[in-house]
């Protein structure tokens, strides 16, 4: 059979779970932990070098966000960032510098295909899911909030 | 008419149920390989014809880049061939449309066919090329096969600078391009290496869906070659001082070896990969190992060719194995199907002592 029947894919998925490497989940949590853990560090020191300079905490975020943005594009532009994150997986994944990175990437990639239908068609190829679920989360968490607690006042 | 319809059967050319065989014995008579930075700092590095070139950063390379390495690969083979160029080309890749082969093709003017059959497309373009020569339709045949890494990773995966981690069963697309020209026994010359037989694959799909997991996925389609070819040859795989599998990198060949052993059929000693032989895997971090149409056609004619050549091998089986899938259809949810087809080599050097 050219198309192994039920039986015979179940078996084979057993055969190959028992042959496969395991994901070192371990190493990769620790990796994970210590690099976005230093990554959050560095724009903590930014953002308190911001309020040092005279902003609130509320006031400084936004700059601090821009720079880890900035941070976060150029060593993608230099080729950097996706070996972090080869390394350290969502601990380099999930800061706003991991955002940048997914924003960029496609952006250098299709430039090629031109500034309208490459780079501006296709830049949130992989940032897209992220921006539609972290809007559409953010609405499930802001009814449940008002559903809960009320308008606010 | 009717005398021409009453003509004399050719001599059969199929043994079994499905494997040719070729009595003219069509030659291999030229090859080369062209690989990338990376591959050129591998193991087989004094093999290839040309590598280790290209930048190790810098923006990401376009489609015309993917079809260098074909073109490179192919005016080396066909530099100083006396008598003209091949009647056809044979070729292919993993792109879409397989847009590098033809736009090596556009600039090397011989008829082509473009061929697909992923990482398998190797031997496919061998088999073919062989039964042009045998059929008498032929004198010679230009048969390329390439991959890049780069631009396979942007049709299948990601943007090649986004970051992300992949998992240990997953395979490394191999920059690597090689062209053959097969020709017919006279102009190969007694000594030469010949395409003795081949067996064409069937698709095969055990359920795998796992982009990233392709030696899984194409383990059973090479199981299932292998056995049909031993079984319509009547041979075991004592029979080849070597039996060589496209890509199934570290994951794949181990299950290849379960299923055949299943069924009987021992490689022991006699099987190896070429996924496991391109890079250096404790220095380049390729995860299960490499994979790629260019990387078998490479890895065989930096490694195999030169030693059939020589008669250190005698007879080889050339199994390259492809993942069938697309974007679209893992996206979807679809399971890989597999392909592997089987070309026995055979070395015409006097034996030693």
């Amino acid at each position: 059979m050219a198309k192994a029947d039920e039986r015979e894919r179940r078996r084979y998925l057993e055969l190959r779970s028992r042959v496969a490497p395991r994901h070192p989940r371990l190493r990769n949590a620790a990796r994970a932990f210590a690099v976005g853990g230093l990554i959050c560090a560095a724009g903590e020191g930014v953002m308190t070098y911001f309020m040092r300079l005279g902003l609130s905490a509320d006031q400084a975020a936004l700059p601090t966000a821009a720079l880890l943005v900035l941070f976060g594009s150029v060593l993608t532009g230099l080729g950097v960032y996706d070996r972090w994150v080869r390394y350290a997986g969502m601990g380099a994944s999930l800061p706003i510098t991991g955002f940048a990175n997914a924003i960029v990437a496609p952006a250098m990639e299709f430039r090629r295909e031109g500034w309208v239908m490459g780079v501006g068609a296709r830049m949130f190829e992989v940032a897209g899911p992220v921006i539609v679920f972290g809007t559409l989360a953010s609405v499930v968490v802001g009814l449940g909030w008002y559903l809960l607690a009320g308008p606010a006042r | 008419m009717s005398a021409l319809l009453a003509g004399p059967r050719p001599a059969a050319r199929r043994v079994g149920a499905g494997t040719w065989t070729f009595p003219s014995r069509p030659r291999l008579v030229r090859w080369a390989s062209v690989v990338g930075r990376l591959e050129g700092e591998g193991p087989l590095a004094a093999g290839f014809d040309e590598g280790g070139r290209g930048r190790r950063r810098g923006p990401p390379r376009g489609a015309a880049a993917a079809a260098a390495g074909g073109r490179r690969a192919a005016r080396r083979a066909l530099d100083g061939l006396k008598g003209g160029p091949p009647e056809l080309h044979l070729g292919g890749d993993l792109l879409d449309q397989n847009t590098p082969t033809h736009f090596a093709a556009r600039d090397l003017d011989i008829p082509a066919f473009g061929l697909f059959s992923a990482c398998a497309t190797l031997t496919a373009g061998l088999a073919e090329a062989a039964l042009a020569v045998d059929g008498g339709f032929c004198r010679r045949v230009l048969v390329t096969v390439s991959s890049h890494h780069e631009t396979a990773e942007r049709q299948y995966r990601f943007p090649i600078e986004f970051g992300h981690q992949r998992p240990a069963t997953a395979q490394w697309t191999a920059t690597a391009a090689a062209a053959f020209v097969v020709a017919g026994a006279e102009e190969g010359g007694a000594d030469g290496v010949a395409i003795a037989s081949a067996t064409p694959g069937r698709v095969i799909d055990y359920g795998i869906s796992d982009p990233y997991d392709m030696g899984s996925a194409m383990a059973p389609a090479a199981a299932d070659t292998i056995e049909r070819h031993l079984r319509d040859t009547g041979r075991s795989p004592r029979d080849y001082d070597a039996i060589v599998t496209g890509d199934l990198a570290e994951v794949g060949s181990e299950l290849l070896r379960i299923l055949l052993g299943e069924r009987g059929i021992e490689l022991g000693d006699r099987h190896e990969d070429c996924g496991l032989l391109l890079y250096d895997r404790r220095r380049h971090d390729v995860h299960a190992g490499g994979s790629g149409a260019g990387q078998c056609a490479a890895v065989f004619a930096a490694r195999h060719l030169p030693a059939l050549r020589a008669g250190r091998l005698r007879r080889v089986l050339l199994v390259a194995t492809g993942a069938l899938l697309s974007p679209t259809t893992y996206r979807q949810g679809e399971s890989i199907p597999a392909v592997a087809h089987a070309v026995a080599f055979e070395s015409g050097a006097p034996e030693a002592g």
